[in-house]
């Protein structure tokens, strides 16, 4: 559960990163935030995993107040979230298998946990013979799964994706949103922010439009623009 | 931290060094140069301090006895110095002791004064607890009675405690100087592989990494900076004091004065060297790290 109450964040410029937001995400939906550039989707996400802190009012993220919370809690608050980012954020040193392995290592998982949980995401997500190849050796689509393996590696309750298909051509778009679609049909609550038109018109969910950091819109099954 | 962690940690951070090749490098090379100052500044100032202290511990107060003074007095006068504050130690040489002395060290034809013709006198030569004392054990002993004339070796005396109190000094602000500026250099050079690997870190924060865990293995990747930093100026330290020692040591065979003995001192000055490395390694990358770990607000 994700819960927004009055939240304003405040960048010290003209514009408001949000303006008395509130909103409520329930377990297992799946929520797009639209809008256009500078509008405040990227400053909702940051906020939810405490990359960013409110100025003022109310997140609760679970079990965890993330508007007061402390610098020791905020790492436990982020192994609940998964975040999965438009530029992918692999680390290019690494195998595909190390670099999910390494979200579970962080956590101090044990070996034989790691090496169980890594093949069974790479599986969920089709890539289970590309294990051994470094990120450059895969197509743009294919670092989105890995992105995404790795983001669900700790089997987190929430999916936060920042334009996840905004670096891929339509077919691979389509081939991530299946892999979205999937675990939210799991139980796992996604919210994305994205500016693919195509894919909130086509995959119908609740959208939320934000426009100058404040919600504009909260239509369930709504399309990109207002109808 | 669980063993396991720490067996990650130490692999990871050897595994970075290897990694980061030519900032290890640099940082190695930033350590190396640091150390090799920090060791030959500390052997020549633990040296300094030792000759000195060789050379203050002989600092002793002359006590000439007047000529005419009974044994009895003699040992009155003894009793009277062994009583005053500092003494350490009191020693009589006779007045023909004395010429003796003379004559070795100026020659046969001082032996003309011996017998009644000596000139010179009894003499109680006494060693303080602190060689600063002796000045003021002079100037008490000069007040008795029987007592001809107390010799410290005044003035320079007085120079040498002020030059060896000068040297100490100013050997441990500099070492002091010189470790700050290491931590510094360091520093900097660990930042730029830090700040290199800081998409890696944003990473690690984002998968739910705590500080600590983010930390370690660019602390130990600092220790292990300053302790292969170290390699070189112990090496140096090592071949160039044991050569110096030798030649050193001929020049002072003759005076009551050493050095430190190679075997002793640079077991020390080894391991203190690899500690400092570790140390300003370890210290330089987590001040580095400081930054990258906080959070925005």
């Amino acid at each position: 559960m994700i819960e927004f109450k009055n939240v304003v964040k405040d960048y010290g410029n003209e514009v408001l990163g949000a303006d008395r937001l509130s909103v409520r995400i329930d377990q297992g939906e799946f929520v797009y935030i639209v809008g256009p550039s500078g509008a405040g989707k990227t400053t909702f996400i940051k906020l939810m995993y405490h990359e960013v802190g409110a100025t003022s009012g109310e997140i609760r993220v679970n079990d965890y107040d993330v508007s007061s919370i402390t610098n020791k809690e905020v790492p436990f608050l982020r192994r609940e979230l998964g975040v999965v980012f438009q530029d992918f954020k692999l680390l290019p040193r690494l195998t595909i298998f190390e670099n999910i392995a390494y979200a579970l290592q962080v956590i101090e998982k044990k070996p034989e946990e790691v090496e169980k949980r890594v093949n069974e995401v790479l599986k969920q997500v089709g890539l289970k013979d590309k294990a051994q190849n470094f990120p450059n050796e895969i197509s743009g689509g294919e670092q989105q799964r890995v992105a995404i393996a790795r983001a669900m590696a700790n089997r987190p309750g929430i999916l936060i994706a920042d334009e996840p298909t905004g670096n891929l051509d339509p077919d691979t778009s389509e081939e991530i949103m299946e892999i979205l679609e999937k675990i939210n049909q799991d139980g796992t609550t996604i919210v994305m922010a994205t500016h693919n038109s195509n894919m909130v018109n086509e995959h119908k969910h609740r959208v939320l439009e934000i426009s100058a950091g404040k919600i504009i819109r909260d239509q369930e099954g709504g399309g990109y623009e207002n109808e | 931290m669980s063993k396991l962690t720490l067996k990650r940690h130490l692999t990871e951070s050897l595994r970075n060094l290897k990694r980061n090749g030519w900032m290890t490098t640099a940082a190695i090379a930033a350590v190396t140069v640091t150390l090799l100052l920090v060791g030959v500044l500390l052997s020549i100032l633990l040296n300094v301090n030792k000759v000195a202290n060789d050379v203050q511990n002989d600092v002793e107060v002359r006590v000439f006895i007047d000529r005419k003074t009974t044994d009895k007095q003699q040992q009155d006068l003894k009793k009277k110095l062994s009583n005053i504050d500092g003494v350490d130690s009191i020693s009589f040489s006779s007045r023909k002791k004395e010429l003796n002395n003379v004559v070795g060290e100026y020659g046969k034809e001082f032996r003309l004064f011996s017998g009644d013709d000596n000139p010179l006198y009894d003499v109680y030569v006494v060693k303080t607890n602190d060689p600063k004392d002796t000045i003021n054990v002079a100037k008490t002993a000069e007040k008795y009675r029987h007592v001809y004339q107390a010799q410290y070796g005044g003035a320079s005396a007085k120079k040498l405690f002020n030059v060896v109190s000068g040297i100490r000094r100013w050997g441990m602000i500099i070492s002091i100087l010189l470790l700050f500026v290491a931590v510094f250099l360091i520093s900097n050079t660990i930042r730029l592989t830090i700040l290199s690997r800081s998409n890696e870190i944003s990473i690690m924060r984002l998968v739910g990494a705590t500080n600590g865990y983010i930390r370690w293995p660019f602390i130990l990747e600092g220790a292990w900076t300053g302790l292969f930093g170290s390699i070189i100026p112990i090496l140096v330290v090592d071949f160039s004091y044991g050569w110096m020692y030798n030649v050193v040591s001929q020049s002072l065979q003759s005076t009551n004065m050493s050095l430190l003995t190679p075997h002793t001192f640079l077991v020390e000055i080894d391991l203190l060297l690899a500690l400092i490395g570790i140390g300003i390694g370890a210290l330089g990358a987590a001040l580095s790290m400081g930054r990258f770990l906080k959070l925005k607000n």
